[in-house]
């Protein structure tokens, strides 16, 4: 059975991005980088656990200028996910689906994600630095 | 066939049919398990700020002690299933050549489930004499 022709939504390419739209795909692409990332997290763990050797070689890795990338990558990325993730759970318990609403969240998780990243880094500066 | 009949969509012919009526226990568990991750993750992001730099000792002096070996344990868990889940609906919606989608599928459980016992493993020797 061939289905009549019926009309078809604008394709998503048409769109000019949008701050919603935006949010929405960077919450799918934060959450498979962290789903990389849950790999160096198990194998930093088996290295606290394996012993001195491991551990040097393990926190060797996450001092270099590699590591640092990939950290600092990580942790926006945890905070984007979480931020959005806290949007996502308040969509589902019904709250803030206007239009007005969507884009207030929206921006609330942009600032709040870039400014936990921040201090996050800062704090860590300020206990690294020391040593 | 009548011309009513085709001109049906295709969600409207498959309506009444059946269902895997499983949607409900992955959307669930997504939110169960992302609940769970806020405080953890929380918990998890100030305590690695606090090692940084830290030596193997001070490292297992914190994940060894019974509470943040137990939060650790816990949020591999929580974490790793909300992985999988994710992931999974990722896959199913961008990969769309069955063998390719199938083995997808297949490798992000088994990397999850591999994960999460590497990765209990070691919080176990860490709190266990490691």
């Amino acid at each position: 059975m061939t289905p009549a022709p019926r009309p078809l939504a604008p394709h998503l390419s048409i769109y000019k991005p949008q701050l919603t739209s935006v949010l929405s795909i960077s919450h799918r692409a934060t959450g498979v980088a962290l789903a990389v990332g849950t790999v160096l997290l198990v194998w930093w763990l088996l290295a606290a656990a394996s012993g001195g050797d491991a551990f040097a070689a393990a926190q060797r890795f996450w001092g270099s200028w590699l590591g640092m990338l990939l950290l600092f990558g990580w942790t926006f990325s945890l905070f984007f996910h979480l931020c959005n993730g806290i949007r996502h759970l308040l969509w589902d318990a019904g709250w803030g689906f206007e239009l007005g609403q969507t884009y207030v969240s929206g921006w609330v998780v942009v600032a709040a994600s870039a400014a936990l990243t921040i201090v996050a880094w800062i704090a860590g500066l300020v206990v690294w630095v020391p040593q | 066939m009548s011309e009513r009949a085709v001109m049906r969509s295709p969600l409207g012919r498959a309506v009444g049919l059946g269902s895997a009526k499983e949607g409900v226990q992955h959307w669930w568990a997504q939110r169960l398990t992302a609940l769970a991750l806020v405080p953890l993750l929380l918990w998890f992001v100030a305590g690695l700020v606090a090692h940084i730099g830290a030596d193997r000792a001070a490292v297992v002096r914190w994940l060894g002690a019974p509470l943040p070996a137990i939060a650790m344990a816990l949020l591999l868990i929580a974490g790793l299933y909300h992985m999988a889940l994710g992931v999974q609906v990722v896959i199913e919606d961008y990969v769309h050549t069955e063998w390719v989608k199938l083995t997808a599928l297949v490798v992000d459980r088994f990397a999850a489930l591999v994960l999460a016992v590497a990765g209990l493993f070691a919080v176990l020797r860490i709190a266990l004499g490691g």
